[in-house]
């Protein structure tokens, strides 16, 4: 079972060289530490900034440049900055090459909720809803399962929507998993994870191939 | 074409009760921190704020929302006050709650004369209902209507006499779209220079779209998350 590095360790395997990439907030920030250093990308970072660095140390901490999770952050070589209008365009024009995000539920379909649970948050949907309406290529990064053990991979989301069959691929604890036609096709498992235990905690429908690798962090 | 007021006071001080307005920022950062101190000063209300968020419990439009001046906010995401949540659970706060594109490109279209425009963003969500949906190739789209203010209120970093401005790192954002969108365009910047000694190659907003313009003064520059690593 992997941890939250290990879920953003994992993907980070999915960033290739030249990718212009859109880290969400919570684990998928987690993957820009990953990322090999003779991969060249540049992070997009929706509040107006492309070229995204590492945290500032604190010498440098500038209130005038953060990420969109409202941390001070830093800026590559190469970067620059841009309104959000710019910045949406880029998203919704499809510039970026790969999205990674948080999710609360994801259906086999693909499609994603991660913004609203009804009457008890009620905190907004940010850039979710148009990242998950117009990257390609989306991952999303969560638990398998909620706090209460229940499959957060389902036949149909139960919370209200970010966008419709817009996932591509799913990073768990447990397994990586591609959203096809016949729903969830289980790719790799977790260190440690069996198959047995994936198809117990898995909702919605799973194809099951016969050899299941382990992933390779 | 002298646009330079004293201060934040009078900057704002024709804006009444019931206004529309506008304020800049993403997060903390970019906030018209001196307007903001002024309006909660006037204690104006039913004010409909524009901006992307709420601010913090003790800061930015938090403090608006603290003194019960905002009848409705119009925001992608408010997730970090909890004065906001109890005022909203309880019925005394009307939200609107619109994806950050689209909220951005509305404002962008309020001040370049489109009225509406269409974008997939929110298709097949609670934010779709009621719009008309229209198909371009195999995609759905939702039509999105511009938005404008009485008042819109920036912050920027550098700016002149002739409203020109110019913004310093992510605190640009909201700024320039909002500053073409409000019928009065407040912009309070850190420094005002001469009239001619801002590069016109750099410059993020042009003037005619501002009417007011002041040095604030005392910036906190509040920050939400500081973080930092402790290696070189």
């Amino acid at each position: 079972m992997l941890d939250k590095y290990g879920i953003a360790q994992r993907i980070a395997k999915e960033v290739k060289e030249g990718f212009y990439v859109n880290l969400g907030i919570g684990i998928p920030t987690l993957v820009a530490n990953y990322i090999p250093a003779h991969i060249s990308v540049m992070l997009q970072s929706e509040n107006g900034l492309l070229g995204m660095g590492p945290f500032p140390v604190e010498a440098d901490i500038d209130p005038d440049l953060i990420n969109a999770g409202k941390q001070t952050v830093t800026m590559i070589a190469g970067a620059s900055l841009f309104s959000s209008a710019e910045s949406f365009a880029m998203i919704r024009g499809q510039h970026v090459d790969l999205t990674i995000l948080g999710a609360m539920e994801v259906s086999d379909s693909g499609d994603i909720a991660n913004w609203k649970i009804p009457g008890k948050m009620v905190k907004g949907m940010g850039g979710a809803m148009d990242l998950v309406a117009s990257a390609q290529n989306i991952i999303v990064a969560m638990q398998h399962c909620n706090k209460e053990g229940e499959s957060k991979l389902l036949p149909e989301c139960t919370l209200p929507l970010t966008g419709v069959g817009c996932v591509k691929m799913v990073v768990t604890d447990l397994a990586v998993l591609e959203i096809t036609p016949e729903g969830f096709l289980l790719k790799e498992r977790a260190p440690g994870v069996s198959v047995e235990e994936i198809i117990q905690r898995t909702a919605g429908r799973l194809k099951v191939p016969a050899f299941v690798p382990e992933m390779v962090l | 074409m002298n646009k330079i007021v004293a201060n934040a006071q009078d900057a704002i001080q024709d804006i009444p009760s019931g206004a529309v307005i506008m304020l800049g920022g993403f997060g903390l950062c970019g906030i018209p921190e001196n307007c903001i101190t002024a309006l909660v000063s006037r204690g104006i209300n039913n004010l409909t704020c524009i901006s992307n968020n709420a601010g913090v419990d003790d800061f930015g439009i938090g403090l608006m929302l603290k003194q019960h001046q905002v009848k409705k906010m119009i925001s992608s995401y408010v997730g970090e006050n909890a004065e906001f949540e109890r005022q909203l659970l309880s019925g005394e706060l009307e939200v609107e709650l619109i994806p950050q594109g689209t909220l951005a490109e509305r404002i962008r279209a309020g001040g370049a004369g489109i009225p509406a425009f269409y974008t997939p963003a929110g298709f097949g969500t609670e934010i779709a209902e009621g719009k008309e949906i229209r198909y371009f190739g195999d995609k759905p789209h939702l039509l999105e209507h511009a938005l404008h203010a009485d008042f819109a209120i920036v912050k920027a970093w550098k700016g002149d006499a002739f409203g020109n401005l110019i913004y310093k790192g992510t605190a640009r954002n909201f700024n320039p779209m909002m500053a073409t969108a409000g019928k009065i365009t407040i912009a309070e910047v850190e420094e005002i220079v001469p009239v001619g000694s801002l590069d016109p190659n750099n410059i993020h907003t042009p003037g005619i779209y501002v009417q007011r313009i002041f040095q604030g003064s005392g910036y906190e520059k509040r920050i939400e998350q500081r973080t930092f690593r402790t290696t070189l």
